[in-house]
């Protein structure tokens, strides 16, 4: 059974529809964390067109995500980076099977609203395009779509994770081609959660709330975390993953102590 | 008695949660046994059954067929040994795949089972769902059913029963030793139809 914790009553992104004379439910924790949980021990490769996503499944890509351009050329390019083109976005959703993914700005409710719509398997909240708000991140409880979201330690996991988000990627340095923040970035994450299984498993209640408020989630989701020893959802490792010795890297038994762990290829 | 010995394919996918569910059965069934994650063609060769998980059958197949564990599979499998596919792990063990949108693929697929399957069949991971099926074989009581861009049988040859249909859609079947589901029972706290499987892999050892 994978964690559920932190799931709001009644999310507006919860559907009960008829299928076949029964009723099936959409959108519930149960089906967006299990999403990314299929996802596990895969590479996700980023993608900007049909060409490179098919290139993508051929070799063994779990999933693609779709880019407007790719991080080092968002870099390069400076400016306001926003989501992908529809026309890009639907043409590689209508040419391969494993699942599609794109980015959306950080708080922008609307550019998510539209990747919903058109239909993409999960949506990344991410910081590689211009955040949109700079303060809040999106309520993704209101979408029936999983989101992903970045973080580079354990508070900013846990506070996406109870904004909704259905699976986190520890950030790394996008586009640079060096793996070196990636690993910095799930040490940091590893090394807190650590932290947390040890007080949860003295039990020492006054600690984990001094330690929730210091991190700015709940109670009940950093419990949860120290009890399972890891965070409450799937994490892939992701950025300036450029090679598979990076992928190996990430997937190394002391790294993924603590982690769901999952490796975030960019071609 | 002897101790079973209970493979997961540790390729790709949700392997974690087939090993957690596999051994929660096996305690709540009184049985001794072992779970492993079987990644190579050594490992398959020392189990009694073999669970495929779900995650995409694009990368398991292609994985498998690049470690060569895929003809060791399609072997055992053929020599009678129990296996249970769930989701992606149903992909694998077809006769033959098509999805809803592409049409024809060409992935590395077992091919052993007497089936046709829709990969994507209820659409895209928006209109994944969880459902409370019934499945006559695992008693009464309801089965929660968690279906991710779930493939469906579409066809059926006269080896292969049905364990359990959404209305007219199969999303679950058996052919003697091979058991295929659309569905993530791995997911939720239900061990019915692991222990189901555990089953026929003490009756078969």
């Amino acid at each position: 059974m994978i964690s559920l914790v932190s799931s709001v009553l009644r999310p507006k992104g919860l559907r009960t529809e008829k299928l076949e004379g029964a009723e099936v439910f959409r959108g519930t924790t149960l089906v967006k964390r299990g999403f990314a949980h299929m996802l596990k021990h895969g590479v996700i490769m980023d993608v900007t067109n049909v060409e490179q996503a098919q290139i993508a499944e051929d070799a063994g890509a779990v999933a693609v995500m779709v880019l407007d351009k790719l991080p080092y050329d968002v870099r390069r390019a400076g400016g306001v980076a926003r989501t992908a083109s529809l026309e890009a976005i639907q043409a590689i959703l209508d040419h391969v099977t494993i699942p599609v993914m794109a980015k959306c700005r950080i708080g922008h409710t609307y550019e998510a609203r539209v990747l919903e719509e058109a239909g993409v398997d999960m949506i990344d909240e991410s910081e590689v395009l211009t955040p949109a708000d700079e303060k809040r991140h999106i309520w993704k409880w209101d979408f029936t779509t999983p989101f992903v979201n970045g973080a580079r330690n354990l508070g900013e996991a846990l506070r996406r994770i109870e904004e909704g988000a259905s699976m986190i990627r520890t950030k790394g340095e996008p586009g640079t081609g060096n793996v070196a923040e990636a690993v910095k970035h799930i040490r940091i994450v590893n090394n807190e959660i650590r932290r947390v299984r040890a007080v949860y498993e003295d039990g020492d209640h006054e600690e984990l709330i001094r330690i929730a408020r210091e991190l700015g989630a709940s109670y009940e989701i950093v419990a949860e975390t120290g009890r399972l020893g890891r965070l409450p959802v799937v994490n892939f490792a992701a950025g300036g993953i450029a090679t598979p010795a990076e992928c190996g890297l990430n997937d190394d038994s002391r790294m993924r102590r603590g982690l769901r762990r999952l490796r975030n290829l960019q071609v | 008695m002897k101790r079973l010995k209970i493979g997961v394919f540790g390729l790709q996918g949700d392997i974690e949660e087939h090993v957690a569910i596999t051994r929660l059965a096996l305690a709540r069934m009184g049985l001794e046994g072992d779970v492993i994650w079987a990644k190579t063609a050594e490992d398959i060769k020392s189990l009694d059954g073999l669970i495929i998980p779900g995650g995409e059958s694009t990368v398991i197949g292609r994985l498998a067929e690049y470690n060569r564990a895929l003809k060791t599979v399609k072997e055992r499998i053929y020599e009678g040994m129990p296996v249970l596919g769930t989701c992606a792990g149903l992909i694998m063990l077809a006769r033959k795949v098509y999805d809803r949108v592409v049409g024809e693929v060409r992935q590395p697929i077992l091919g052993v089972m007497d089936v046709v399957v829709e990969r994507n069949a209820f659409g895209r991971q928006r209109e994944s769902f969880e459902v409370n099926l019934r499945i006559p074989v695992l008693g009464e009581e309801p089965f929660k059913g968690v279906f991710i861009r779930a493939p469906a049988i579409r066809g059926m040859g006269p080896k292969v029963e049905a364990l359990c249909r959404l209305n007219e859609i199969v999303v679950a079947a058996k052919q003697h030793n091979m058991i295929g589901v659309s569905f993530h029972p791995e997911l939720t706290n239900d061990t019915r139809l692991h222990q189901y499987f555990i089953k026929i892999v003490r009756d078969v050892t």
